[in-house]
């Protein structure tokens, strides 16, 4: 694949520091803006799902990507994908811009990148055989032997623990488990041996005890296989075991991005405090006292609030301020980004000069 | 009987006529609930919970092949009513539910105020005016606007009409409140909140509850007891406080080791195999095929042991046997 360099500047500035690999995936300022009309036509304003997210994913790196529905975490993903087209911004697979690629580039880039979808019966054909739905992409990416296909399904199906692998290829999928429906997904989406998996809300669907063993599954085929992945959840509770590197989405930006093991003990932003208190380990302890949690509910993307978007609720609110200018990125320690006006260095100054 | 119990469940059976068999959902329950008790129920999906709450609510499918047992409502068995005793003087009367995705079993062309106002103009025979003001003032409650009673349930956002759910299973003051999934579909913070309205609700109230969830870290969040299911059956009873803190049953040990958590750096572990079928379910204990612990006596069904309080339904805790699993 030749790769042009002309958006690796954008890159290196956009760098973070910990690198685990070679940088894979790179996100500059990316909006995807969706157009609302009225009786179909006439403008009626812009669903504003992503609005601003920049981000470096490297290879063999984990990253999930937090946040509650609504927030445009899907809509990231779909971009990322190549399913929308972005309103502004880039998105840089291995130094090129994955919207300039041409009919067989995007062919080599849909190989490239394994999707992992939430709802598992949802997305497996119901007429199809787990032997055909594992076989496909290996034809149309083509793959003309029919003896190497099957090498291939039966070797990816043992790395998701599909086995006997002659038991479950004439299957169809309402004749499994869901947990086993999760695995044929997995192995779906690894079948053509991808760089990039992007799993949206993989285990949602699934119960409490089946939810650990996929989670493990795809951190086990992430190491072996040398694999980034994006998890994206709204469950803070497993990204503990999976991810390097924490996002935390609201109203279509990354309002934090830290590594894992920082990110819970000490977080930053007012909402991902939030976040973190919402979710309750098993304890009696439970019971006896309220959730210290905002109110309400996130924001409609047509008309954001001003400035931070997490305002309206926010429990730490400097008027004047928060409602009025958007927050850059602070850094209150290294690595450690994010979008909270509590975090100025210079923030007396900032509140002397609004108050003027 | 006591006197001070509410709910008094025996030997509840509930089977469900399929294609390939009968489907045993509800497999011989007893249970006793409490006044003013909050007690949760935890199991995977199909392991019956649901329907053991339909079964206490008689809001059965058609496909019921086996509806057996007795269900005490302080000292009368509503088994023994007919549907029309049992629609006019227990249904929303003395106990109410909050269905599964009760944010989506909203009437999408009556207007929520309604909607919650009805229960009271139906069964305790209040004017039109006179339910809505009691509506109105259900709507403080449960926290949401006032002027929400003229809106129709699309205009309003999940946690809202999940709190509209609540105020028209509250509508009439039962003594028993069924809470099945009541956050499943919520978001996070939405969650939490929804989670502290029904703490504060049942301090204010008499009422007990039942909750019914697969969430072990939510299920925390009310219970008073926990009970916990598998494959129809309950395998153990007892104080939530004493639950947390060391689960008796292998399943529960096992259960609770799933969950993942975010303030401890336990790794979670997962429960090999799947839950037996309920059209043949195994003889003895349902749970020996994945259990660790299993030995000779697992092929005969356990009674539930007793121990100090706590029901246990496992070999492993009959008296005189050496505890492994202890």
């Amino acid at each position: 694949m030749k790769a042009k360099t002309e958006t690796q500047t954008a890159v290196q500035t956009a760098g973070n520091g910990k690198t685990s690999g070679n940088l894979l995936l790179s996100i500059k300022d990316l909006k995807v803006w969706f157009e609302l009309r009225r009786f179909g036509f006439g403008h009626a304003g812009y669903v504003r799902a992503v609005d601003g997210v920049t981000f470096d994913l490297h290879q063999r790196e984990a990253i999930a990507i937090v946040g509650e529905s609504g927030c445009g975490k899907s809509s990231l993903m779909k971009t990322i994908l190549g399913i929308n087209i972005p309103t502004e911004g880039t998105i840089t697979f291995e130094g090129k811009d994955i919207n300039l690629y041409d009919r067989s580039d995007l062919q080599w880039f849909r190989s490239q990148v394994g999707y992992v979808q939430q709802d598992p019966f949802g997305s497996l054909a119901p007429f199809m055989s787990i032997q055909r739905i594992l076989e496909e992409p290996l034809i149309i990416h083509g793959v003309k032997d029919p003896k190497e296909r099957l090498r291939r399904i039966r070797k990816v199906m043992e790395e998701v623990k599909l086995t006997p692998q002659d038991e479950f290829m004439p299957k169809f999928p309402h004749q499994i488990s869901g947990g086993q429906q999760q695995r044929v997904v997995i192995a779906r989406a690894m079948i053509l041996e991808p760089k990039l998996i992007v799993a949206d809300e993989p285990v949602s669907m699934l119960d409490a005890s089946v939810r650990v063993e996929i989670l493990k599954l795809l951190r086990g085929l992430q190491e072996s296989h040398n694999l980034a992945v994006i998890y994206i959840t709204h469950d803070l509770s497993t990204v503990r075991y999976f991810s390097e590197r924490i996002f935390v989405m609201y109203a279509g930006q990354l309002v934090e991005k830290a590594p894992m093991d920082k990110l819970l003990k000490n977080p930053r932003h007012p909402y991902t405090r939030a976040l973190l208190a919402a979710t309750s380990d098993p304890d009696a302890e439970n019971a006896t006292h309220y959730k210290d949690v905002p109110p309400g509910e996130p924001p409609s993307l047509v008309n954001p609030p001003r400035a931070c978007r997490f305002h309206p609720r926010c429990p730490e609110f400097m008027d004047g301020l928060c409602n009025v200018q958007d927050p850059p990125e602070f850094l209150p320690e290294p690595d450690f980004h994010t979008l909270c006006w509590l975090y100025d260095p210079n923030l007396d100054a900032t509140l002397t000069s609004i108050k003027r | 009987m006591e006197n001070n119990s509410l709910l008094n469940v025996e030997d509840l059976k509930l089977y469900f006529r399929t294609s390939r068999g009968a489907v045993q959902a509800v497999d011989k329950v007893n249970f006793r609930l409490p006044k003013h008790e909050a007690v949760v129920f935890i199991g995977e999906s199909g392991c019956g919970k649901t329907s053991f709450a339909k079964a206490i609510l008689r809001l059965l499918p058609r496909n019921v092949l086996e509806y057996s047992g007795r269900v005490y409502l302080h000292e009368k068995d509503t088994m023994q009513m007919n549907d029309d005793e049992f629609r006019n003087g227990v249904r929303w009367v003395r106990m109410s539910m909050v269905p599964q995705a009760a944010m989506n079993s909203l009437n999408p062309v009556l207007k929520v105020g309604d909607q919650v106002a009805e229960p009271l103009i139906i069964h305790l025979d209040l004017t039109k005016a006179q339910a809505l003001e009691r509506a109105k003032e259900m709507f403080k409650k449960v926290g949401v606007p006032v002027d929400f009673l003229n809106r129709y349930a699309f205009e309003l956002s999940g946690g809202m009409r999940q709190r509209v759910a609540i105020a028209m299973a509250l509508i009439t003051n039962p003594e028993l409140i069924v809470l099945d999934e009541p956050t499943s579909a919520l978001d996070l913070l939405t969650q939490a909140n929804i989670m502290n309205l029904l703490k504060r609700i049942k301090k204010e109230t008499d009422a007990s509850f039942i909750l019914i969830t697969h969430d072990i870290a939510t299920s925390s969040e009310l219970a008073d007891r926990v009970i916990v299911m598998y494959a129809g059956q309950i395998l153990e009873d007892g104080d939530a406080k004493r639950f947390f803190e060391k689960p008796l049953h292998p399943y529960s040990q096992k259960l609770m080791a799933s969950v993942p958590r975010l303030r401890e750096t336990v790794e979670p572990e997962f429960i090999i195999g799947q839950p037996p079928s309920l059209i043949n379910p195994p003889k003895g204990c349902r749970f020996a095929a994945r259990c660790p612990f299993v030995f000779e006596k697992c092929k005969l069904d356990p009674p539930l042991f007793d121990l100090s309080g706590r029901l246990v339904k496992c070999w492993l805790y009959e008296p005189g046997m050496e505890r492994a699993a202890a």
